[in-house]
């Protein structure tokens, strides 16, 4: 039996080590060893997207990767997607959208769709839908976090 | 989630060696959205205590599409590589059917096919259309290497003819003779996120208006995923027209042994087995005929 693990990885540009047992989470690892509780649990099954990280490049959900997977890994959580003090487009949009209503999983949602306009800055209802289609929301009925991709997307592509 | 240990192994070897010590205790470990789940749910079928992470084993990570050679794909290569893949694209365009319907954006960054063929669901949506595509799992533990078709891998729900000490390695399919096309559908309540109620995944090769041959597989019909021989023999030397692919789909019918629950009634899934054999037979032969 191995005791904990020592992980050293990146978080949102800042190097972040902890210690970790083998069973746990990243995103047990993430809320309850860091201390960055942005990103929710829902199912803890790879089901509701409630858990959404980018690791290495990718969107997961942080429930279904083993912290001790994170070794040198390069992680991106909601915390990190504001700068400073300063909302990035989706979280406004969010806002100004209605997209939320309890809001357990909204850090899911911005996460997700901020790869996608990431990699496709003018997607399509379709392609939004679908490519949010592993993030659950049991409030909205989705349609206003739809348009608040659309509104965040056309917005970041007339500012620059 | 029960105390597990982690190994981290870098070659085959090291993960053939850690398998083979650990008294049929450890599973190796690709993008683990079967295996964290079934761990974390004390699943009894996956009773293991050390888990042994193989995605960044090299060779588990070939993706290889050559039109001379075929193809293959390293057990741990996650979905999304599949899909996004150039050559996979156009030369195995059916491969990617299953590669981006299964699960969700989120799931297509870590999941793999060898994981979907290890886990052996009734319903894993690879499995059909690997069948279907003649595919070969490589196989490797302590006493050397073997292929298997893809057809004899699964014995029964989530049981495999992998042992506890071997490894899969690659699934490889090969060049398709002429005038081969292939298709993978499913029928699920909602278009993403869903577990089939049934899939059907198939081949054919046509010259000159008839099935050359024809591979037909299908998906929660049975404890298996089953390799549909009737339907085959249905289609083999018949002109490609509804006739054949009605009796072909006929035959799907009549070889599903589906169970009832909340998915749908055994009835309804048989009903399915014959429509959706019947759309990919249409679709294949489509592909067929576009050269793809
Ligand atoms: C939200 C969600 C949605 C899903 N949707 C679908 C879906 O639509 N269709 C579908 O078919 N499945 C679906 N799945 C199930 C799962 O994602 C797939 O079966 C996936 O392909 C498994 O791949 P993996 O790499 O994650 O496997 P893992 O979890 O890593 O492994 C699965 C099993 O195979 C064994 N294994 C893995 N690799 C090897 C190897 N190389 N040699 C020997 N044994 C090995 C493991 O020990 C384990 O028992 C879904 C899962 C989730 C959580
Ligand atoms: S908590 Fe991870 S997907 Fe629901
Ligand atoms: S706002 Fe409540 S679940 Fe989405």
């Amino acid at each position: 039996m191995t005791t904990k693990t020592h992980v050293q990885t990146t978080i949102n540009g800042e190097p972040v080590d902890f210690l970790c047992e083998p069973r746990q989470s990243l995103l047990e690892c993430l809320r309850d060893v860091v201390g960055l509780t942005g990103t929710k649990e829902g199912c803890n099954d790879g089901n509701c997207g409630a858990c959404t990280v980018k690791l290495d490049g990718r969107i997961v959900t942080s429930c279904l990767v083993l912290g001790v997977e994170a070794q040198g890994a390069d992680i991106e959580t909601i915390e990190g997607v504001a700068e400073g003090t300063n909302l990035h487009p989706l979280q406004l949009a969010f806002l100004e959208n209605a997209a939320l209503q309890c809001g357990i999983c909204t850090p899911g949602f911005i996460v997700s769709a901020k790869s996608l306009l990431d990699q496709n800055p003018n997607p399509t209802e379709h392609e939004i839908r679908f490519w949010l289609a592993n993030n659950l929301c049991r409030c909205t009925g989705y349609d206003k976090i739809v348009r608040a991709v659309q509104d965040a997307a056309k917005k970041m592509q007339e500012a620059s | 989630m029960k105390w597990i240990d982690y190994e981290n192994a870098k070659t085959v070897d090291e993960a053939i060696k850690i398998l083979s010590q650990s008294g049929g205790k450890a599973r190796p470990m690709a993008g683990g959205t079967d295996l964290i789940v079934q761990l974390r749910n004390k699943d009894p079928r996956t009773d293991a205590d050390v888990v042994v992470d193989i995605k960044d084993i090299p060779d588990l990570n070939v993706l290889q599409c050559d039109p001379k050679t075929g193809l293959t794909i390293g057990a741990a290569v996650p979905l999304y590589k599949i899909y996004n893949d150039d050559n996979v694209k156009k030369y195995f365009p059916a491969i990617i059917d299953s590669a981006s319907l299964i699960g969700g954006v989120l799931i297509q960054g870590r999941a793999s096919f060898g994981g979907n063929l290890c886990n052996a669901a009734p319903s894993g949506d690879a499995i059909p259309n690997l069948i279907a595509h003649n595919g070969i799992a490589t196989i490797a533990g302590p006493n050397g290497t073997r292929d298997v078709p893809v057809e004899d891998i699964c014995t029964g729900p989530r049981q495999t003819s992998i042992g506890n000490d071997e490894l899969l390695i690659s699934i490889n399919l090969p060049v398709p003779a002429a005038g081969f096309g292939a298709s993978y559908i499913r029928f699920t309540p909602r278009n993403e996120m869903d577990i089939a109620v049934v899939g059907a995944g198939v081949s054919v090769n046509i010259s000159e208006g008839k099935f050359t041959a024809a591979r037909v597989s299908l998906a929660s019909v049975a404890p298996t995923p089953i390799y549909v021989e009737n339907a085959v023999n249905a289609l083999v030397g018949e002109t490609v027209g509804d006739a054949a692919i009605q009796r072909a789909a006929n035959a799907a019918r009549e070889a599903a042994k589906p169970i009832s629950d909340m998915r749908g009634t055994a009835e309804y899934r048989k009903h399915l087995c014959e429509v959706l054999t019947r759309r990919a037979l249409n679709a294949a032969i489509e592909r067929a005929k576009e050269g793809k």
